[in-house]
């Protein structure tokens, strides 16, 4: 099922709702199976993320080169929690267990695309490249 | 035409090596160079990446950490680059970080192009997989027995032994699943193979099928590892067209993408994730290698393991097992990361104390302060003060002193760090990634977060640090597997090793 749902998540941003039953239907299994395995795992959503997301990684690597901090001000500028979206719709910034880029903490995914060593001056180009 | 090899691993991209690459093919042209850039793996050297290494008559010699910036500086002379120059680092086998390992594993990482099966077959390739094919699958089974390999995901099950299991286990089918949902914070050794020797790991997998009469595969991959997913693709369609996956070489692989749960890094749950269902543990018995997917006889290895096999293969069980010490035998890729000057993948025989390794290859940390814990495995691991680095790393070693070693991973940090958050964390972590199957973890990893914020408020210390220890007695002995299971031992190796962060008065942090 997993191979489904991710295909659905790259073309509708999400799992549908209203995609639950049809999955169901397809691989002979009740909607509460299928939305039990949607709901279990961390990457499948309900809602389209924001246009742009940044995954920032709160492992203890991370933590070690002071992550934490950089990140709880860039969520404090950004007046957002961690897994929310900018009103604006713009931006979503989630938090991630290890981006396996521990060697180069702290680290993060900007749309997918690694960026690690991460400084204020990183975070304030992050900001630029969304339009924040 | 000189060849110049910039990795294209994630952790080097991650800091500007798409960049530097560019740059190199922009300034050749307009220098009028004859250069070749062949995109590599990393050497696993992460505080000079982005490295660049250009080919010599007398060898390769590598410059780093580069910038994009740096690169119509070192190029304005033209060929061959200056030796002279600031950022010249030498032959990468030079350097002392890179000369005193053993790569066994890692042997191409970072050298070859890793979707050139014709570079993998120049550096030795496929003749672990024609050695077995000579022993025969009992053999193979046998060699990798003799090996004294264990598994590198952390349990450390002689990896023979699993194998010979599956192999007397009569099935209609029989799965090698690859384990490489690598969650542990600290580690990125699996990731490096698979973006920079991805035909290792389908020899090693194409190997365990032989041995064991398995005609099926699945690589399980995080979905944290896009760059990693990508190239395993890429590669078993290669070696699909060459004939080394598929009909004729009996044996399929077919890449699997997980969803970001932790806990599916634990094999049973692996296995209920492949089948489609939600991540949560099964219960042993049976055993995998008895009933593992879709109920039939499984391997199920951690990719390190299987990407061992090929080198234990092609030059003896006896090379490797002559490595090591005790029950430990052969190399361990350590992974060196957080806060430490030189992070990187260090292979090396088992036995070196966690002092040699943070101090001495490591060079201590990267914030210049003094190296204060130091958590080993994941996690799941323990923190290790100072006091403890005489502790050879090693299975029972790290287990003597109530730690793990786990995936190999090793996480410094410095004395600015709060253990008391440490320990917090550790539960917390537990609670997100719980699959809710178990109740001690379940519920034991939430109530255990809300007594360390009464703790860390300063709420009757004493009284709370006797109920967090109860706890973590109940987690231990009374959860399912390995992420409620082994929560004490962050927990209680920083209450137990650091005492003092437990107990301070907590005004300063909560006026932060």
């Amino acid at each position: 099922m997993l191979p489904i749902l991710h295909d659905l998540q790259a073309v509708f941003g999400c799992v549908p709702p209203a995609a639950v039953r049809l999955v169901a239907d397809a691989l002979n299994l009740t909607r509460a199976e299928v939305h039990g395995v949607v709901s279990f795992y961390h990457d499948f959503r309900e809602q389209p993320a924001g246009r742009h997301v940044l995954k920032l990684c709160r492992a203890e690597a991370c933590q070690s080169m002071d992550g934490e901090r950089l990140a709880r001000a860039f969520l404090d500028r950004l007046g957002v929690e961690w897994g929310d979206t900018t009103p604006d719709g713009r931006f979503t910034v989630e938090a991630t267990y290890c981006l396996g880029l521990c060697a180069c903490a702290p680290s993060a995914m900007l749309d997918g695309e690694p960026i690690a060593r991460l400084t204020q001056a990183s975070f304030d180009e992050i900001a630029r490249e969304v339009g924040q | 035409m000189t060849r110049i090899f910039v990795p294209r691993d994630a952790a080097a991209r991650a800091v500007g090596a798409d960049r530097v690459a560019t740059t190199i093919v922009q300034e050749a042209r307009r220098l009028g160079l004859a250069v070749d850039v062949v995109r590599t793996g990393s050497r696993g050297l992460f505080w000079l990446e982005p490295m660049i290494e250009v080919e010599t008559p007398g060898g390769r010699i590598a410059f780093g950490p580069m910038t994009a910036k740096d690169v119509p500086g070192l190029f304005a002379e033209g060929l061959p680059l200056s030796a002279a120059h600031p950022l010249c680092v030498g032959r990468p086998e030079d350097i002392p970080f890179l000369k005193r390992q053993t790569r066994i594993t890692f042997a191409r990482c970072g050298i070859i192009d890793p979707l050139s099966l014709a570079d993998y077959r120049a550096h030795g390739g496929y003749r672990g997989l024609e050695r077995a094919r000579s022993l025969g699958a009992a053999g193979t089974v046998d060699e990798v027995t003799k090996s004294g390999l264990r598994g590198r995901g952390g349990a450390g099950f002689p990896t023979g032994i699993k194998w010979k299991t599956v192999a007397d286990t009569a099935a209609d089918r029989k799965y090698i699943v690859c384990n490489a949902d690598e969650g542990d914070s600290g580690t990125y050794a699996d990731r490096m193979i698979m973006e920079g020797d991805p035909f290792l790991l389908i020899e090693g997998m194409t190997i365990a099928g032989f041995a064991v009469g398995a005609t099926k595969g699945y690589i399980y991959i995080r979905s944290e590892y896009p760059d990693a997913i990508r190239v395993m693709e890429r590669a078993t369609v290669l070696a699909e067209a060459e004939g080394l996956l598929g009909a004729e070489a009996k044996f399929d692989i077919e890449i699997r993408v997980g969803a970001g749960a932790y806990v599916c890094g634990e094999e049973t749950s692996l296995l209920e994730s492949l089948e489609g269902k939600r991540g949560q543990v099964r219960a042993k018995p049976p055993l995998p290698a008895h009933k593992g997917l879709f109920g039939k006889p499984t391997v199920i290895n951690n990719l390190i393991s299987l990407a061992t096999v090929p080198a234990i293969l092609a030059d003896g069980a006896k090379h490797y097992a002559d490595l090591g010490m005790g029950r430990s035998r052969g190399t361990m890729p350590i992974q060196l990361a957080g806060n430490v000057k030189h992070g990187g993948l260090f292979e090396a025989a088992f036995g070196l104390t966690l002092g040699e390794i943070v101090d001495d290859i490591g060079g201590g940390t990267a914030s210049g302060r003094p190296a204060r814990a130091v958590q080993v495995g994941g996690p799941l691991g323990a923190y290790f003060p100072r006091a403890l680095f005489d502790t050879p790393f090693d299975y029972e070693a790290f287990t003597a002193r109530d730690g793990l070693i786990g995936h190999g991973g090793v996480v410094v940090f410095d004395d600015s760090v709060d253990m008391a958050r440490q320990a917090r964390f550790a539960l917390e972590f537990c609670a997100i990634e719980s699959c809710g199957k178990c109740t001690p973890c379940r519920i034991g990893s939430v109530r255990g977060t809300e007594t360390m914020d009464k703790i860390i408020a300063g709420d009757r210390p004493e009284a709370n640090l006797a109920l967090i220890t109860d706890l973590c007695q109940t987690l231990k002995f009374g959860s399912l597997c390995a992420l409620g299971g082994f929560t004490p031992y962050p927990v209680m190796s920083a209450i137990k090793h650091f005492p003092e962060d437990f107990t301070r008065p907590r005004l300063a942090a909560a006026a932060e």
